[in-house]
């Protein structure tokens, strides 16, 4: 079989009225890669972001998804029905705010569980287990299974949220400033977290954010947004340790060094 | 030996009939007629008619009267009234541009062609009782000002506001479907989402008035404010006119009073489209006021979406007003809770008492 | 008493209840939305199943109605009048003379045969309400088959109480498909419902949706298979009849609270005593 990038992107824009949210977007991902989009907020980033994950329509371009049986679908043409279904089963968003991509009302137990009992895990014995598997693998506390998100930390609501995502493997993990809005120690310890998921998992993944250290981290390959338009990208370490546009410069040599 | 309690059919028998002595009050007292509600307590009539979706006046005075002056009671017994009715076919839109005008005001513009005519209103009363209305006695003569312009025949050319703003291309256009499909009816089908605008005006239309006037209150104190303004409201006649089959021409079957409310709010406009004003509408059988403007402003809060505007606020859920605007269905749902729920508390008393033989038998942490 | 159409609505609104019936018994489970009508009676007190039954009763029809089990409940009471008014058709209390039964919050004990039509009022006939208060939404969730939020509820219950919290109207999948609720009944009567000979009609008045369950049709109770489906017992049987199979209800009989178990069902509990006798 031919190896093909698990998403395609051509030509992806999004305008409001005169506004651009992003312009002409393009690019691959391939299985087991990680993407980063960087740039400072109204780069267009989370348009960019939010347009692949379904939750905006732009206005042209194509988004090619290489499904798990080979076919590749356009996801700005499948109806809306396919979309959701492959939402439920082949990828997965963490949201800056975790309390958008959790049940609040729902223990951590059953936050966890849900994904598996909506692809018919019908054994609550097992499903317990397995959430409780999971919270030792994002290092929250087991007897924390069935306290409710509400009770939780910052820190911890997010990687409760990061394992709801991940339980069920999904094969493309969006990203939006998976750090944001948590304190330094609470990051690095977070950040430690997703890249060993990554790899231990073999996930693809898109993250965004503006902060460069959660790029150089996370990311194998960066995309440099600025005005909504990609203005460079390529390998992490070459575009954060020799930046060519000027714009990557400063937005390199603004970030404070410990 | 316990024996089930037996005579529910008796018991309601006679319910009945104590509600038929009440309803009749005391014999002494001279019983209230049709023509009393119809002609003296009007703006009831009015309500029951607009909410209960059925423009008969004798009817809504009789459910009135059945009803004890319980308005919700009325606006019921109307509309199951209305059920039973075969459906002879749908008239013409009304023309309340050409409506033999008894009150017409507009608080856009100073002055308007045609003028402002404040006909019978309570606006400019003051709220004090009249203790003279408590007796019984001849009406009094309306009072006419010396030299006052009398107004007989119909009324010199009275051009829609929102048509001036119109003509300078400064309101939003409303443009009426060219297509010939049906509209949709809300009395023959069940709601559905996302409604269309013709949907939503129907549904406010029978909705309760209090619920709607909580709601345009709501949009004027903050929860989604579009800054509305009175375009005009008029008050008066309008021909009904339908297109029998057999003759293939509109004729008039008869004229009817309707309130008409149009408002105007305000809109920044974006890059595609120039800074304009947009509309809200409502309209109400009879001396509707207050009911026309409600429904107007929530119209307009409810067009968010097709404006381009981020519902926020309870009148801008379309789900949320229009699912809870009926009166008779929410009264029904309400009072259900009277009918006897023994088998379904049964079975929690069952529950919980498990739970809690469950917990006191469990070993104590 | 022909100032009415026999059974109240006229033809053309009973040509659409019936159309909506017969996509429902196409769709086990799924709700068709229909235009339901104002009726002499308020919403919430049995509208639906009041048009459900107006729509399928004829004139040969024998018409049972309970309310909690029982036929001398007031509302049932009001509902039988209105039909015998309004067609003339012959009335019973005994389950199995019956050909068409409306009922409030229970199953008859007597078993149901083939050819008999249950109908039952629905409150809210929308199992995902709990969790999602738009119908847009609902709407999707059911076409695409998301329901694992149901058993999420579930798990919770479990988590928080050791076992379903859930006493009555106890949501059910029908024919492997669709999740339904099967009105107010207590849990006890749901394994009535699989695979029953009877027709089962449900109606929502003020929610205007008609769902069905046709017969021989599985309907299964949500579980886990480690916390498996079970229904109420009793530790005494009927301080009438004696039974042990039927659903009681506690009655207090005294000033000092002294209570006694009796059927709810109050003509299969009758029955029970006169063939003791």
């Amino acid at each position: 079989m031919i190896p093909r990038p698990l998403l395609s992107v051509r030509g992806l824009t999004k305008r409001y009225g005169q506004r651009v949210g992003c312009l002409d977007i393009g690019f691959d991902l391939w299985p087991g890669e990680v993407l980063g989009v960087v740039g400072e907020s109204g780069s267009g980033k989370t348009t960019l972001l939010h347009c692949l994950s379904g939750r905006l329509e732009p206005n042209s371009g194509s988004v090619s998804f290489s499904q798990r049986d080979g076919s590749v679908v356009d996801l700005l043409q499948v109806p809306e029905a396919a979309r959701r279904r492959l939402a439920r089963t082949d990828w997965a968003l963490v949201h800056q705010n975790p309390r958008d991509g959790l049940r609040m009302g729902v223990s951590a137990g059953g936050n966890v569980g849900e994904r598996l009992m909506g692809v018919g895990a019908r054994h609550y014995g097992q499903i317990r287990g397995q959430a409780l598997d999971w919270l030792e693998q994002v290092e929250i506390p087991q007897d924390r299974v069935d306290d409710l998100p509400v009770e939780f930390s910052g820190g911890m609501q997010q990687r409760l949220q990061i394992a709801r995502c991940l339980v069920t493997r999904p094969r493309l993990v969006f990203m939006d400033e998976p750090t944001g809005g948590l304190d330094a120690s609470v990051q690095a310890r977070l950040l430690d977290l997703l890249r060993s998921l990554v790899a231990d998992l073999h996930l693809s993944a898109i993250v965004v954010t503006h902060d460069l250290a959660v790029a150089r981290l996370l990311a194998h390959r960066l995309l440099v947004m600025k005005d909504g338009e990609v203005v460079e990208s390529g390998l992490t370490d070459q575009v954060l340790d020799d930046p060519q546009h000027p714009y990557s410069q400063l937005l390199v040599s603004s970030v404070l060094q410990p | 030996m316990y024996v089930a309690v037996k005579g529910g059919e008796q018991a309601i028998g006679n319910a009945h009939s104590l509600l038929a002595e009440a309803r009749r009050g005391d014999p002494e007292t001279p019983e209230i007629s049709l023509a009393q509600i119809d002609g003296q307590l009007a703006l009831a009539v009015d309500r029951v008619m607009c909410e209960g979706s059925l423009h008969d006046r004798e009817l809504a005075s009789l459910a009135i009267k059945q009803a004890r002056g319980d308005l919700f009671e009325a606006i019921f017994l109307l509309r199951a009234y209305r059920t039973t009715l075969p459906r002879f076919g749908t008239t013409e839109p009304l023309d309340t541009a050409s409506m033999t005008i008894r009150r017409r005001i507009s608080a856009t513009f100073k002055d308007v062609p045609g003028g402002q005519i404040l006909g019978p209103t309570f606006d400019y009363t003051h709220r004090l009782l009249d203790f003279d209305l408590a007796e019984s006695g001849g009406a009094p003569a309306a009072p006419v000002a010396e030299g006052a312009p009398q107004m007989d025949g119909p009324v010199a050319s009275m051009p829609r506001v929102v048509d001036l703003l119109d003509r300078e291309g400064l309101i939003q256009v409303e443009e009426p479907d060219p297509g010939t499909a049906p509209v949709d009816d809300l009395t023959r089908e069940p709601l559905r989402f996302p409604a269309s605008r013709a949907l939503r005006l129907q549904n406010l239309a029978r909705g309760d008035e209090g619920f709607l006037l909580s709601l345009g209150y709501s949009t004027q104190r903050g929860y989604g404010r579009n800054h509305p303004f009175a375009g005009e409201i008029r008050l008066g006649e309008v021909d009904v006119e339908m297109v029998p089959a057999e003759l293939g021409f509109p004729i008039a079957i008869g004229a009817i009073t309707v309130t008409e409310c149009e408002m105007v709010n305000q809109f920044r406009g974006s890059a595609t489209v120039p800074a304009q004003f947009t509309r809200g509408y409502g309209l109400a059988f009879g001396e509707a006021e207050r009911k026309a403007m409600v429904m107007a402003l929530v119209d307009r809060a409810l067009r968010c979406r097709e404006l381009g505007e981020e519902p926020g606020s309870p009148a801008q859920d379309e789900e949320f007003v229009l699912y809870h605007s009926d009166n008779v269905e929410a009264s029904g749902f309400v009072q259900h809770l009277k009918l006897p729920h023994y088998v379904d508390f049964q079975s929690e008393l069952v529950l919980v008492r498990t739970l809690r033989a469950q917990a006191d038998a469990a070993p104590h942490e | 008493m022909s100032a009415y159409n026999f059974a109240y609505l006229d033809e053309q609104t009973k040509r659409m209840i019936r159309r909506s019936i017969l996509k429902a018994v196409a769709i086990p489970g799924y709700q068709v939305p229909f235009g339901s009508r104002e009726m002499p009676l308020s919403y919430g007190w049995g509208t639906g199943g009041v048009q459900v039954t107006a729509g399928v009763i004829g004139p040969d029809d024998v018409l049972k109605v309970i309310d909690q089990g029982a036929d001398d409940t007031t509302n049932a009471v009001s509902i039988r009048r209105f039909f015998a008014r309004m067609t003339g058709v012959k009335t019973t209390t005994r389950t199995e003379d019956a050909t068409l039964i409306q009922t409030r919050h229970r199953i008859p004990e007597t078993p149901l045969r083939a050819g008999q039509i249950v109908v039952f009022q629905v409150p809210i006939p929308e199992p995902l309400r709990w969790l999602e208060p738009r119908e847009a939404e609902t709407r999707k969730m059911h076409a695409l088959e998301e329901y694992g939020v149901m058993h999420v509820r579930l798990y919770e219950d479990i988590t928080q109480h050791g076992r379903v919290a859930t006493a009555y109207d106890y949501p059910v999948r029908v024919n492997g498909r669709y999740i339904m609720r099967p009105s107010p009944i207590p849990k006890f009567d749901n394994p009535k419902l699989d695979r029953s000979p009877a027709l089962l009609l449900f109606g929502a008045g003020r929610e205007k949706r008609i769902y069905a369950v046709p017969p021989w049709t599985p309907v299964k109770s949500l579980d886990f298979e480690d916390h498996p489906f079970t229904i109420e017992k009793w530790d005494q049987p009927c301080g009438v009849c004696g039974s042990r199979d039927s659903f009681l209800d506690e009655v207090i009989v005294d000033d000092k609270g002294g209570r006694l178990l009796v059927c709810s069902d109050t003509d299969y509990c009758e029955r029970r005593r006169e063939d003791q006798r």
